[in-house]
């Protein structure tokens, strides 16, 4: 009997990641989130359970949130992506990195990427939320530690600085 | 306490960084050379006999490692406080998700594929699934009488007070199982060669537990067993116990194959497979005269600890010690008893066991109270403890609290009485029922009894020539901020800046063994034990005339580097050395249960839909006396934090058991809160000192899982007239309750006949 080991990996995709164009070959249902973090070593996008629920794997595709546990490979093809690892502009944390950060809106930190990229796609498309906006924006994303209070502040606090820079 | 310059401040996260960054690495994240994957094939039946094991010969097996209870080189177990339960079940077994076998290859896909191939045959034997069940002993699934074990507490005559009761209450309350869904799932890594032994990185809580079970397990002395804890994304003690199968699992897996193993649970398996909060049922019977103030009473606290001794014992303990809850009782015998079940063993959960017991001494306040013709306010007023009395354990109250003042203080936070009268206003003909409830209660931090003078935990703290200081301590971060607590506090004893002071990741070849991360010990034991090593690194420096007392950060690394020139290191230890005067008897369950306790006055509002009967929680106050506190911001996550598990547990996260199975394994249908679901919640500190933890901070990390779910219960009983005394409560449980009492109401005034 063949096991998929030994199907060649017989799709190629290009995509571009945080700025740089891919190419990697992967069976055409691999999940976003396998090629993210085996092949490209971009391992800050986590898998908390697999189905789309918990958002921990959340990447930016085209400008929206997307659980990367669900796309297949070949949907992402031609996309452009950003994963938790091209946020900062080297040594510099994003303001909403900072906001986390000071605010403690990460204490285990597993849900911390998905969770940021979900706010910053939130800012980027309405950079004063109210706080239901917010509230709505992040229920896709699910956290254990911190009962969400201090998220909330994180955002607010970065929304602000954005907006006095 | 006002010259501090580090404790008390808002420093950043040591780790915080590597988590907004991504970069952190958490066990999935890490790969190495020639790594195979694992995989586990459990039980199908609840309880039986293994009959045969054949593999389908359909399947290719080549390029496998397979593991069967043969292969365990040590003791067939997990070494924990009993050594009941098996690693790998080699004939019988007694829950539907006992291991039995392993596989390992080198694709992860293939690997999950083969479990279903693997075909156990089993010879059934009848099973036992609930509390009630168990004690009937129809069938004797542990030790002679399904009961892992049972604690006493007296104090007084209760016996005697019956007869001067005005009032007896009596009430029965149930607490569901919960599941700790941290949202990084269980995994390990393990690694083996003849030279090194055997070494195993992991997500977990207490590097030696797992070292411990190795040894046994892999009969490997300490030397050859090394145990690192990988960033871990959450635990809530669900990494407590449970990390020491799989690293056993991934243990075995590489010991057979030469080869790193990885082996990472999915949702699926970390859900059904591994451990949750116990479920419980509490029976109150309680004598109380007509002004309210409690004479004394009867509690029966039992829980069910699931399949295997495991912690069941020490959940209980808690459970039992807390179940009288802030309250002065003259007299009172409580029973606490733990028993088996064919369900997967339960183990610790952020509260371990108080959550439960307290769930139902706060409701049957509430029942009291009613009886009396009291408020809710009132019949805690009269009862609380006050300085000087005792626990039930006969502890004596040291501290200078008051909780009646912490209570006003809380009520004035919530608008109680103006929200109470607003409510019985308005509810009246409203689709929109709404309710104010309280909960008051304690918990107590450290290992309960004598049990931090039997850990006698070891911290180090190192300085290196450049003046860097390393705190040096098996207590794991996971979330909670051990790391920044730990540093804040050597940084204040050296007086260095925070950034000065780094800590060790926790590897038992490194660092002594500070105990166990659990019972809101961190901060206040071993964050003590840090500040007498670091006192030691000064003492050590100024005693040898190479440092003066005031000095600079220059002056200390100049210091550091004269010593450790002349030395070769620069390390010092500290030991736990039990307070004086400390007494506590283990058998009669008496004396001083624990170093401190928190305080805590927690107030929820919630609305009731009465056409979808959904209950939600409008606004929350958390207010605490926890001693000082350390770091605002750390301390205020962890309360918020688990005042959300705790309305998960009275609202939202139901466990469907089915003939000991979870059924709903998953994120879709096991609900915990979103940032949707949650209100307001706010968070309040007291401070008052304590002669015990460092700067006198008390523990914290429990303490919020305490209140929630009888404060949200409360409010709902005020906002419909309903009693409730289950969790998790849910929309179809109100809906029956309601239906139930209306259709009674209209049986009773004639107008339900047809």
């Amino acid at each position: 009997m063949n096991s998929p080991a030994r199907i060649a990996r017989n799709c190629e995709v290009s995509l571009t990641v945080n700025g740089r164009t891919e190419t990697v070959r992967a069976f055409p249902m691999e999940r976003l989130l396998d090629v993210l973090r085996r092949d490209l070593g971009l391992t800050g996008a986590k898998e908390g359970c697999g189905e789309g629920e918990c958002g921990s794997c959340s990447v930016l595709m085209n400008g929206e949130v997307v659980n990367s546990c669900l796309i297949p490979i070949l949907q992402a093809a031609g996309t452009t992506l950003i994963t938790i690892e091209g946020l900062a502009a080297g040594p510099h944390l994003s303001q909403l990195q900072t906001a986390f950060l000071e605010c403690g809106g990460s204490q285990c930190g597993i849900c911390t990427p998905g969770m940021i990229l979900a706010a910053h796609n939130l800012l980027s498309k309405n950079p004063e939320p109210t706080l239901g906006e917010i509230r709505e924006a992040l229920a896709g994303n699910l956290c254990r530690c911190t009962g969400y209070m201090q998220i909330f502040e994180a955002v607010l606090q970065a929304a602000q600085r954005v907006k006095g820079a | 306490m006002t010259d501090e310059r580090v404790v008390g401040k808002r420093v950043l996260r040591k780790e915080g960084r590597d988590k907004v960054t991504g970069a952190a690495k958490y066990i999935d994240d890490i790969v190495m050379e020639g790594m195979l994957y694992g995989a586990t094939v459990r039980s199908h039946v609840s309880r039986g006999i293994i009959s045969k094991i054949s593999f389908d010969p359909e399947f290719d097996w080549t390029d496998f490692v397979i593991v069967t209870a043969k292969d365990i080189a040590g003791k067939n177990c997990i070494a924990l406080i009993s050594e009941d339960q098996p690693c790998l079940a080699a004939q019988r077994i007694n829950h539907p998700e006992e291991p039995i076998l392993l596989l390992a290859h080198e694709d992860a896909h293939v690997v999950r594929k083969a479990v279903d191939r693997v075909l156990i045959e089993y010879e059934p034997l009848p099973a036992i699934y609930s509390i009630e069940e168990s004690e009937r002993q129809s069938e004797t699934i542990w030790g002679t009488d399904n009961v892992f074990k049972t604690f006493l507490i007296e104090k007084g005559d209760v016996d005697g007070v019956w007869e001067k009761a005005d009032f007896i209450v009596e009430g029965e309350y149930v607490t569901g199982a919960q599941e700790q869904l941290y949202i990084e799932n269980n995994g390990m890594i393990a690694k083996f060669d003849e030279v090194h032994g055997l070494t195993v990185w992991g997500s977990l809580q207490c590097p030696y537990y797992v070292h411990k079970a190795l040894m046994g397990l892999c009969n490997l002395p300490s030397e050859k067993v090394r145990v690192v804890q990988a960033e871990t994304g959450g635990a809530f003690g669900g990494k407590e116990e449970y990390p020491s199968m799989i690293a056993g699992h991934a243990a075995l897996l590489a010991m057979k194959s030469r080869r790193p193993v990885k082996l990472i649970y999915d949702r699926l398996e970390d859900m059904t497979a591994t451990t949750k909060r116990h479920p419980s049922r509490t029976r109150h019977r309680t004598a109380v005269n007509r002004t309210g103030e409690i004479l004394g009473g009867e509690i029966e606290f039992t829980i069910d600890g699931g399949a295997y001794a495991t912690l069941s014992s020490v959940v209980l303990s808690r459970g039992t010690i807390h179940a009288g809850g802030p309250y002065h009782w003259p007299n009172v015998r409580i029973r606490g008893k733990a028993v088996a079940t064919n369900a997967p063993p339960h183990g610790a959960f952020r509260g371990f066991g108080a959550p439960q017991s307290i769930f139902a001494m706060e409701r049957h306040m509430e029942r009291i109270a009613k009886t009396v013709g009291v408020s809710p306010v009132e019949i805690r007023r009269r009862n609380f403890l006050k300085p000087r009395q005792t626990t039930t354990t006969e502890q004596v109250v040291r501290e200078e609290i008051d909780l009646g003042q912490l209570l006003d203080r809380g009520l004035e936070l919530s608008s109680y009485s103006a929200k109470k009268a607003q409510f019985t206003k308005e509810n009246h003909g409203s689709g929109i029922k709404r309710g104010i409830g309280i909960a008051t209660f304690l918990h107590g931090a450290g290992f309960t009894g004598s049990g931090e003078r039997y850990l006698a935990s070891v911290v180090g703290v190192e300085c290196s020539a450049d003046g860097q200081v390393c705190v040096m301590v098996s207590s794991t971060e996971f979330g909670q901020g051990t790391n920044t607590v730990l540093c804040q506090i050597a940084a204040e004893a050296l007086a260095l800046p925070y950034e000065a002071v780094r800590i060790a990741q926790p590897d038992t070849s490194q660092v002594p063994n500070s105990g166990p991360t659990v019972a809101s010990r961190t901060a206040m034991i071993v964050g003590s034990l840090v500040r007498s090593a670091a006192l030691g690194i000064k003492q050590t420096l100024i005693g040898s005339g190479q440092l003066r007392e005031q000095y600079s950060s220059q002056e200390f690394r100049a210091a550091c580097q004269n010593h450790i020139e002349q030395h070769g290191s620069l390390k010092s230890f500290a030991r736990y050395d039990p307070p004086e005067g400390v007494f506590w008897d283990d058998v009669k369950y008496r004396g001083e249960a624990y170093a401190a306790f928190a305080w805590a006055v927690y107030i929820a509002e919630v609305a009731i839909d009465v056409c979808t009967y959904n209950v939600s929680v409008q606004d929350f106050v958390a207010l605490q006396e926890v001693g000082r506190v350390l770091h605002p911001v750390l301390a205020e996550g962890q309360i918020a934090g688990g005042v959300a598990q705790g309305i998960g547990f009275a609202l939202y996260e139901k466990v469907i058991w089915d003939k000991g199975r979870m059924q709903n394994g998953q994120m879709t249908n096991y609900i915990m809160p979103t940032s949707a679901d949650l209100p307001l919640i706010r968070v309040f500190f007291e401070e008052m000192g304590n002669i015990h933890g460092p700067h006198g901070a008390k523990g914290i990390g429990e303490l919020p899982m305490d209140g929630p779910a009888p404060a949200i219960l409360n409010a709902i009983e005020d906002a419909l007239g309903v009693a409730f005394d289950s969790v998790p409560l849910m929309p179809e449980d109100v809906f029956e309750a309601v239906s139930k009492t209306l259709d009674n109401s209209l049986a009773a005034t004639g107008d339900g006949e047809r």
